[in-house]
């Protein structure tokens, strides 16, 4: 999974059938200190995520595993929305492991 | 199967809800040297790896297998907690 930003919302009238009723938004991928990267993908909401949030988003076949999503064209899904990211700074596993 | 260096984990109250009772942790991908390699991924805990250790991770559909729910949307987990490595260098 990668961390992203929830920037934007897409609609669609004409898609697969299947994919009626999803929610589609759009993710800007994310580093460690929030900063944005390049990537930016269209996801299916499966939690219920809105805008500036940050979210994890699962991607490839696994993005077909969810009980919506199962068996359909889908290869992005939001499935978390993060509260708190605790990161182990260098010094820190310098410290306790010695690299 | 790739190695990784746990460096932290994530809080996420709001998540898919078969994935309620499992840990995400911070990993930054590792090669045999311990060397850092490329962007750190978000995998989900299925061993009880703790910030600093290397571990060895599962990405993919595969990584549903080791999580006892039918399906999640889980795109990496962590399998193995590596003891020590034996390379010919």
């Amino acid at each position: 999974m990668f961390l992203g930003r929830v920037i934007g919302t897409v609609w669609s009238t004409k898609k697969d059938e299947q994919l009626v009723g999803a929610k589609f938004l759009i993710v800007q991928e994310l580093d460690l200190d929030l900063k944005e990267k390049d990537r930016i993908v269209v996801a299916v909401d499966s939690v219920g995520a809105g805008d500036g949030e940050v979210v994890l988003v699962a991607s490839g076949s696994s993005s077909r595993m969810t009980t919506f999503t199962k068996d359909k064209p889908v290869d992005a899904v939001i499935m978390a929305i993060v509260d708190k990211l605790d990161v182990a700074t260098k010094e820190w596993l310098e410290e306790k492991f010695g690299l | 199967m790739f190695l990784g260096r746990v460096i932290g984990n994530i809080w996420a109250t709001k998540k898919y809800s078969e994935l309620k009772s499992f840990k995400l942790m911070l990993v930054q991908p590792v090669n045999a040297d311990l060397e850092n390699t490329g962007d750190v991924i978000v995998a989900v805990d299925t061993v009880g790896a703790g910030p600093g250790e290397v571990i060895y991770y599962i990405t993919a559909s595969e990584a549903v297998i080791p999580l006892p729910v039918d399906f999640a949307p889980v795109d990496a987990s962590i399998v193995g907690i590596v003891d020590s490595i034996n390379t010919k260098n």
